[in-house]
């Protein structure tokens, strides 16, 4: 008996221990070059602080450091955040309103001169306060910092003007490159054109549209990483040309993401040649309803159709033919700020009784005066998952009787549509990188106050609940005003509907190693701890 | 003969500025703002001060008129500007692409030519035969299929038959590489595209060989010919096929020059970062300087193409005097 339960415990022992993954089993390995697909035709620029795009990240992110980031071997995590700069992360103080951070002494930038505070200090100055004639794509996401200071070479003083949970996700931006100091000086543009930072790789070419090449950083402050020789990205905007590269070993992975059919034609075709690893991603489809026009600024017809949408059976079925999978609310569903399931099922829209649902939604257009509903839905020009996504709800309406019709159009005009209030309806989109529910969730403020929710509403009380979470810093009370806030914005007003999140896949040549899957595909991209099994 | 290439250099100027005005109009008439796309194209908070100093910094504020004669003015000095979006000299842009759209459309062209003139001079002497219905049927088949279609099936029959012969999928390489580089590696990716692209060309110069043909097979002076007593090898080659080929000498340089900006989707089935694509992410991107660069090469190109075919029309018919 004893020997039995002493076996079981020795197996469920090794067990545990395997899957934590074992570090004889895995131990990285020195050399190679790694070919990984870029899907975009070229990245609009090189600087980071300037776009938006992922195509920029996975171009230029190998060449960077950051002062803090999401740990690159637990990048899932919505919580930590590691140095890659500092030297650890500091203790707020004064209240919560001033982050110390100490860098690290050893750290070059790849001409070979030293980096220092003073380099961190003036790339995040130039982020959070962009000088006269420069773009910085995230300033609204640092509304909370009031200064930020180098007093030596070997300190960097963040302080803020409240103290905010926020604070710490944001400063782990991916796109927050250091550039060096005396470089932005002489040409604030010059980190447009050109690539010069202290990452582990160094850059050796770029041929736009084709490819960009780097090479190993043997100066790289991390001791040991990277692991790699070198990396090529290949830019291939069309997703067949990136699956056919991975399948023929031209490439041995993309980073963004594939649909469920690419994923299994792959495994399908290379069996155990190939790895998949997927993950709840930070991205999701939004239903915006415009309030200037009629009958959308009734809140029974916007409630109306939030309600006759079935998330819950809706989420699995799509899953199985575009990029989305999570049922979730205003909040990243990974997040510990996030509805749980039983919470979301009090929401409209969300209600475990599709039936009951979709008869109280009849029953409100029918009150509202708008039976018989028709409106255009104005959707983005792009497969996965928008149009997936749009047809989907239409389907859906056309159970209590409205009727909608899809206008696909490119992303420019979709913009354009939805800044200028051109819409009835438009399924807009919510894509982070940094799981950061405080920032994330401001697209459901008003457009006065949020410049990008399009909605076109005025609504003091969501300001003012959206205020209460924000400056709330116990965990509980903040959770309990993220409640309030998304209850407000989902089903008191059905200011949005919020569609099944995102669902990221990425498949690998299995000889990759040490890349780990995040909830964004703008997350660990610097590529030092990736080593091939070859 | 030299005067009336320099007469034919200087007709294209009117064309050139010409089409210089209609392609300046034309992209001023499309909805929406490079800056306002630049700026935000991600969803990022468009600033109103950063797309007024874009649009300062582009001269996007000055008068059309201004913009026109600035436009001009550039051109008339081989200033082509730099792209609104990139801010890469346009030169550069252009030149990085230019080598991959010349190389499959100059090996389209002579795979087109090896395959059609051939094939449809077969098919019109042997009228009627089931050799000219085989190549009717084949030339048929390439006009309806679409380049980019056969191109994903041959790489999907490439990739198939490589697996199911060796265990392992090959595909061509996807990054270019010029062939006084690598040769190997630059024939192993533009062949197939460059096959795809010559079938349906071929197709067409076909068809046409073979109707241009039939029609001189029956003129009176062939018969003469036939009742002369010549050999009918000389009959085709030396008074048939010459006289046939101006019509399809007209349409391979139509061809040729579409083919410098008009492969998109083939482009994109084989990622190859020709002219094609630069050109749908120009008018995509509302880059005015790169879009107008662009629609400048294709009329260069058409008007170069069309007075190389003059030429040629002299030396395949003597009749035809430049004067």
């Amino acid at each position: 008996m004893y020997l039995r339960t002493g076996l079981w415990a020795l197996g469920l022992g090794v067990a545990a221990a395997m899957a934590a993954g074992p570090s004889w089993a895995e131990s990285p390995k020195r050399g190679g070059i790694l070919t990984y697909m870029i899907p975009a035709d070229a990245p609009p620029s090189f600087d980071g602080h300037r776009e938006t795009t992922y195509a920029t990240v996975h171009t230029a992110a190998p060449f960077y450091s950051v002062l803090i980031r999401v740990p690159p071997n637990n990048p899932a995590s919505t919580t930590d955040f590691v140095c890659d700069l500092c030297t650890e992360m500091p203790k707020p103080t004064d209240g919560g309103k001033t982050y110390t951070f100490r860098i690290r002494p050893d750290v070059k930038f790849h001409d070979g001169s030293k980096l220092t505070a003073q380099d961190v200090a003036d790339s995040w100055n130039r982020i959070v306060f962009p000088p006269q004639g420069t773009t910085s794509a995230r300033v609204t996401y640092y509304a909370m910092v009031d200064k930020i200071e180098a007093p030596d070479d070997a300190t960097v003083v963040f302080r803020l003007k409240y103290a905010t949970t926020a604070f710490l996700p944001a400063l782990a931006d991916p796109f927050a490159w250091i550039y060096k100091k005396e470089i932005l000086a002489k040409d604030p543009h010059w980190y447009e054109k050109n690539i010069m930072g202290s990452g582990p790789f160094k850059f050796v070419s770029y041929q736009v549209g084709q490819s960009i090449k780097g090479e190993r950083n043997p100066d790289y402050y991390h001791k040991g990483q990277p692991y790699l020789d070198g990396i090529v990205g290949i830019f291939a905007a069309k997703q067949s040309v990136r699956v056919d590269a991975i399948r023929s070993d031209r490439a041995a992975m993309e980073f963004r993401g594939v649909p469920p059919s690419a994923r299994d034609e792959l495994v399908k075709e290379a069996g155990k040649d190939i790895v998949v690893q997927d993950s709840d991603w930070n991205c999701g489809n939004i239903v915006s309803f415009n309030h200037r026009k009629k009958p959308f600024d009734d809140v029974r017809v916007r409630r109306a159709l939030q309600l006759a949408v079935d998330q819950w059976k809706g989420a699995p079925a799509l899953s199985k033919i575009a990029i989305v999978r999570s049922v979730g609310g205003i909040v990243f569903p990974g997040s510990p700020l996030a509805a749980t399931k039983e919470e979301l099922q009090q929401i409209a829209g969300y209600w475990p009784d599709i039936e009951k649902s979709r008869a109280e939604a009849k029953r409100l257009l029918k009150e509202a005066g708008a039976g018989g509903l028709k409106f255009e839905l104005v959707n983005r020009n792009v497969d996965q998952p928008y149009k997936f996504v749009g047809t989907w709800l239409i389907g859906e309406w056309k159970k209590i009787g409205v009727s909608a019709e899809q206008k696909v159009v490119p992303t420019g005009p979709w913009f354009q549509a939805m800044r200028s209030g051109n819409f009835d309806v438009v399924v807009d989109a919510n894509c982070q990188s940094v799981v950061n529910p405080v920032l994330d969730t401001g697209k459901y403020l008003p457009q006065k106050v949020y410049p990008e929710s399009y909605g076109g509403y005025d609504d003091p009380k969501s300001v003012e609940l959206y205020n209460k979470m924000q400056y709330e810093t116990d965990p509980k009370a903040q959770r309990a005003a993220m409640r309030a806030y998304e209850k407000h914005t989902l089903d008191t007003m059905a200011h949005a509907i919020v569609t099944p999140y995102w669902y990221r896949i990425v498949p690998q040549r299995s000889y990759v190693k040490g890349w780990k899957i995040s909830p964004s595909h703008y997350l660990n991209q610097d590529l030092a701890n990736v080593w091939l099994d070859k | 003969m030299h005067r009336y290439i320099v007469k034919r250099l200087l007709l294209a100027v009117p064309t050139l500025v010409g089409a210089a005005a209609l392609v300046f109009v034309l992209m001023r008439l499309i909805p929406g703002d490079v800056c306002v796309i630049r700026l935000g194209s991600g969803g990022a908070h468009v600033d109103p001060a950063s797309v007024e100093a874009c649009r300062q910094k582009l001269g996007l504020n000055d008068p059309l008129i201004v913009q026109f004669l600035d436009f001009l003015w550039s051109y008339m000095r081989f200033d082509f500007g730099t792209s609104m979006w990139s801010g890469q000299p346009v030169i550069h842009e252009i030149g990085v692409r230019l080598p991959v759209s010349l190389q499959i459309a100059l090996m389209a062209t002579v795979i087109a030519i090896l395959i059609a003139i051939p094939l449809g001079t077969v098919s019109a002497l042997k009228e009627n035969t089931w050799l000219d219905h085989v190549v009717r049927m084949v030339a048929i088949a390439g006009i309806a299929t679409p380049s980019f279609w056969l191109g994903i099936m041959s790489l999907v029959l490439v990739l198939d038959v490589t697996y199911l012969t060796t265990g392992r999928p090959w595909m061509p390489p996807i990054n270019y590489v010029p062939p006084w580089q690598d040769p190997i590696h630059n024939l192993s990716m533009v062949l197939l595209p460059a096959i795809t692209v010559g079938y349906r060309y071929s197709a067409v110069t076909m068809r046409m060989t073979r109707s241009a043909m039939l029609e001189v097979m029956r003129e009176d002076y062939i018969r003469t010919a036939r009742s002369k007593g010549l050999v009918e090898q000389i009959i085709i080659n030396r008074h048939a096929l010459k006289n046939a080929l101006l019509p399809v000498v007209t349409l391979i340089g139509i061809e040729f020059a579409f083919l410098i900006g008009g492969l998109v989707v083939t482009e994109q089935v084989f990622n190859l970062n020709g002219i094609g694509r630069l050109f749908v992410q120009a008018v995509q991107n509302q880059d005015n300087v790169l879009t107008q660069a662009l629609v400048m090469l294709v009329v260069v190109v058409f008007v170069v193409t069309n007075l190389v075919v003059d030429l040629l029309y002299a030396w395949l018919d003597p009749r035809i005097r430049f004067s």
